[in-house]
């Protein structure tokens, strides 16, 4: 993995640039000092660490707008960063550039319950959003695995999303508006707390844009009631197949889950060992199940579901009794990372999504690309909607591992993209999958998105070096090539 | 002499563009024709009709998901999921009557430029939810795709949001993908007989954040409901507010008791009940209450519990008639035409939301602006991103925004 060659002429601008960031802000939150520096520099994504050449951490708009216009005018790359919790490296710091650490900013600054809005600032943490409104039996969808710990600014960034998302959609489906500050320190607001922006879906192509087109200073996001009643089901095949067909089964009888995850054998036994859930240790693949809505309707759906996994020939079913139970059930599924942790001294996350049908198909394939690189691999699975994340367990400590490893996890990526499917489902391309990109587009596909990035960012300072794996100018991607006036396909009717 | 292009595959399509490039000779971009009233008229002497690029090409149920070429009819892609007891789950609103057209719904394709979206807008959100992504040919006589076919993908730009809503000003869509949900088992709707708009803001505040999952909320004053084709709201007399709940049997039972029980101590409570309930919704979203008065047309999102009192003050101040959907977040407002259709006491008190003219002779369209002016900023970037997909300016020009 490469990134961008240091510019020097930024790097002898450090120290200018430190005095001019000092004459507004205090001066803790203009970093400099190397140890200090250290702390910025990797996110989720542990094997590429680069500290940045300077971390900024203002606490308004206004500052993180003027910041801006000094990087802009001194030409200096900006990497803006939320909690950290990216783990495809897209809050990895530049030697060159400008981390813009939006922590400070985390405030909750309204809720509007009569119109089911809060609206917060980017470094609020995903969970301080449901906590916040919790007491009127409100939360806010989306729910991350990280979600005690990720900032909702981070979310708009990677348009992150969690096991409720089958249901009630990702991060994009649920923000009604944004303020954000351009490259070139203009703040402007879109939509709010009405529906639908007008003109282009400027809010819609922000979120998701892992930092590269603006940095997000303000979410406007729609919160929801709390449903009455959420119940599990626990439910235990004897092979991956059957437990695949059930979802396929639940989802052809017109029911959409609240949530709907799988694991596969070594998960389960991972799971097990390390919180006692009380998995089904003879399963090869485990269902959790979520219903919710009110009661009369979950106790209705429970009995269909339940008699579609025992027509699937479901090996074990529990159905929770209790809210601890239901909690039980998610623990060890929520637990599933460290878990797996605790079986190798490394494991490598993948975050592929594939047309659920092909799922058999992915995972056979997947068992022997294992044999080939002699790794283990566990696999939690969002069963609903087909985003995978197989574990593919290394030890750092034996040469070749890592590389093995990413080469295995590359594979896999691309098998994704094989079958249907896409290169990341919630994690985002970040670096670490921004050389694959080409298996997914075109170059012709790949050149329009960054022409939406040199609207946004013509000098392409804001987050260089992500997502895409060949930086342009914008003037090149300006040119345009017409092949000649001739009348393409005469003899086709016209009218 | 109008030379038209009606190409027929996706190469064709990408020729016709480029065709058009080199002759620097602007197109309109179009399915069926039927929204042609919506937005500006284009600045082009050509259309390039993509009817042709119809046809349903992939549906799996099981998976929630269709590809379709934008031209394909969207009565046929309902028809489709009917068939298998699915739905888009926005309610694509079939505007064409509103036009003229006797075909009302249109493509597929126009579904989504237009980003248009019915009454369950404001719990399963806009076309722009659900489309997952598309090919398409740019201003560039390029084919280009973003997107795919799962629902969860973070890869690249989502510029899937940006082609919705961009009335074919940033490329002609040959191929959409889309996502589908299970249609309900059932529909009812609770009728609340008699409320003010800005009571019924309040009560469908109230609805909407109560744990009983509503999916329709709108309000009818008492001169519009008269106009409905089911006879329990014509015949009402007075003022009418429906809650729709849907899903499972039981649920649905449970769901509409407990709203009449809520709503019962504040005016006369019915319900409606299967095809009544079908067919109210579907006058609703297709604002047929408003289509016997020909006059100008808006359609305004603003926040929904301003909705009451903006309906009441716009009707008083431009004699027009009007309704609320989306529990008060959407007015529909039918008003004299005149010179502006009253576009400065429509644009006042939105309090951040926007309003669109639907509906006006072309003189009005063009001396109006159709959209919600956006902010200096935000236009020029609005600017930068059409130069990016259309640096000639072939597609639709100046179809949202004059000039451009």
């Amino acid at each position: 993995m490469q990134m961008p060659e240091p510019d020097r002429a930024a790097l002898g601008q450090r120290s200018e640039l430190v005095a001019r960031f000092r004459e507004f802000l205090p001066s803790d939150s203009v970093v400099v000092d190397e140890a200090a520096l250290r702390a910025f520099e990797c996110d989720g994504l542990t094997a590429y660490r680069q500290p940045p050449m300077i971390a900024v951490l203002p606490e308004t708009t206004a500052e993180v707008s003027r910041m801006l216009k000094l990087c802009k005018a001194a030409g200096v790359k900006v990497v803006p960063r939320g909690a950290g919790t990216s783990l495809s490296g897209g809050a990895l710091p530049l030697a060159d550039g400008v981390l813009l650490g939006l922590a400070k900013l985390n405030r909750v600054l309204e809720i509007d319950y009569p119109n089911r809005a809060a609206v917060v600032q980017p470094g609020v943490t995903n969970l301080a959003i449901s906590q916040a409104v919790e007491g009127e039996g409100f939360y806010y969808a989306p729910d991350p695995s990280s979600q005690i710990a990720c900032s909702i600014g981070g979310n708009v960034a990677e348009n992150s999303g969690g096991v409720h998302c089958l249901k009630y959609g990702l991060t994009t489906n649920n923000i009604l508006g944004l303020e954000v500050v351009l490259m070139d320190g203009e703040v402007i607001r879109l939509g709010g707390r009405h529906l639908d922006q007008p003109g282009y879906d400027l809010i819609g192509v922000l979120t998701g844009s892992e930092g590269l087109l603006g940095v997000v200073t303000e979410v406007t996001v729609r919160i929801l009631r709390r449903p009455e009643v959420a119940r599990g089901l626990l439910v235990g095949f004897d092979s991956v197949e059957a437990g695949g067909a059930c979802v396929a089964d639940i989802i052809g009888a017109g029911i959409i889950p609240a949530g709907m995850e799988m694991m596969d054998r070594p998960a389960i036994h991972a799971a097990e060992a390390f919180c006692h859930p009380g998995y089904p240790l003879d399963a090869e693949a485990l269902l959790i199940i979520e219903l919710d809505g009110p009661a009369v309707e979950v106790d209705h759906l429970t009995e269909i579901v339940r008699g579609l996994c025992e027509k699937r020939g479901a090996v074990s079913l529990r159905v929770s009794a209790s809210e601890t139970e239901r909690l039980n059930f998610w623990a060890g599924r929520k637990a599933a990372f460290p878990a797996v942790g605790r079986i190798s001294p490394d494991y490598y996350c993948m975050d592929g999504t594939i047309p659920r049908a092909r799922l058999p198909h992915v995972l056979a394939r997947m068992a022997e690309m294992s044999g080939k690189y002699g790794l283990r691999v566990a696999n939690v699975f969002h069963a609903g909607d087909g985003n995978l994340h197989p574990l593919i367990l290394y030890d750092a400590n034996e040469p070749g591992e890592l590389e093995r490893a990413e080469d295995f996890g590359a594979d896999i990526l691309r098998l994704c993209v094989e079958v249907g499917g896409v290169l990341t489902g919630e994690h985002g391309v970040g670096v670490e999958k921004r050389d694959l990109m080409g298996t997914m587009f075109t170059e012709v596909d790949l050149n329009q998105q960054q022409r939406l990035k040199c609207a946004f960012d013509p000098d392409g300072l804001l987050n260089p070096g992500k997502v895409f794996p060949t930086l342009h100018r914008c003037a090149e991607l300006g040119r345009m090539h017409i092949h000649g006036g001739r009348m393409p396909f005469p003899d086709l009717p016209r009218f | 002499m109008r030379d038209d292009m009606k190409p027929l595959n996706e190469e064709h399509l990408r020729e016709c563009v480029a065709e058009a490039v080199a002759g620097g000779a602007p197109l309109e971009v179009a399915g069926q024709g039927t929204k042609r009233g919506f937005g500006r008229p284009a600045a082009a002497d050509r259309r390039l009709e993509l009817s042709a690029l119809s046809g349903i090409r992939l549906y799996e149920p099981e998976e929630l998901v269709m590809s379709a070429g934008a031209g394909t009819p969207l009565d046929e892609i309902e028809a489709a999921l009917a068939a298998k007891r699915q739905m888009l789950a926005f309610e694509p609103p079939h505007l064409g009557r509103i036009y003229g057209h006797a075909q009302a719904g249109g493509t597929i394709g126009g579904v989504f430029a237009c980003n248009l979206a019915g009454p369950r807008r404001f719990r399963a959100g806009a076309a722009r939810d659900h489309l997952l992504g598309f090919r398409g040919v740019s201003g560039r006589a390029e084919i280009f795709k973003s997107g795919g076919r799962v629902v969860k993908n973070v890869t690249g730009y989502d510029l899937s949001k940006l082609v919705c809503g961009s009335f074919g000003t940033l490329a002609a869509l040959s191929e959409v993908t889309f996502k589908v949900l299970p249609a309900p088992e059932k529909t009812w709707t609770v009728l609340v007989f008699g409320l003010g708009a800005t009571e019924a803001a309040a009560a469908m505040a109230e609805a909407a954040g109560a744990p009983h999952e509503v999916t329709g909320l709108c309000h009818l004053p008492a001169a519009i409901a008269m106009e409905s084709t089911v006879d329990y709201v014509a015949g009402a007399g007075t003022s009418v507010t429906a809650i729709r709940v849907e899903g499972p049997g039981p649920s649905v039972e449970h769901r509409a008791g407990a709203l009449k029980a809520m709503f019962a101590g504040r005016g006369g409570v019915e319900e409606l009940h299967g095809h009544r309930s079908g067919e109210f919704w579907t006058e609703i979203r297709d604002v047929q209450p408003l289509l016997g008065r020909d006059r100008a047309l808006w359609r305004v999102s603003l926040p929904a519990t301003d909705g009451g009192a903006w309906l009441d003050r716009a009707m008083a101040e431009t004699g027009g008639d009007g309704y609320l959907d989306w529990a008060g977040g959407l007015v529909w407002l039918a008003v004299a035409p005149g010179d502006d259709a009253h576009a400065a006491a429509v644009r006042q008190g939105l309090n951040g939301g926007h309003a669109t003219l639907m509906r006006a002779p072309d003189g009005v369209r063009r001396r109006v602006p159709v959209f919600e002016p956006e902010a200096t900023p935000v236009a020029a970037l609005s600017r930068r991103i059409k130069e990016g997909f259309d640096p000639k300016g072939v597609l639709n020009p100046g179809r949202m925004v004059e000039g451009v």
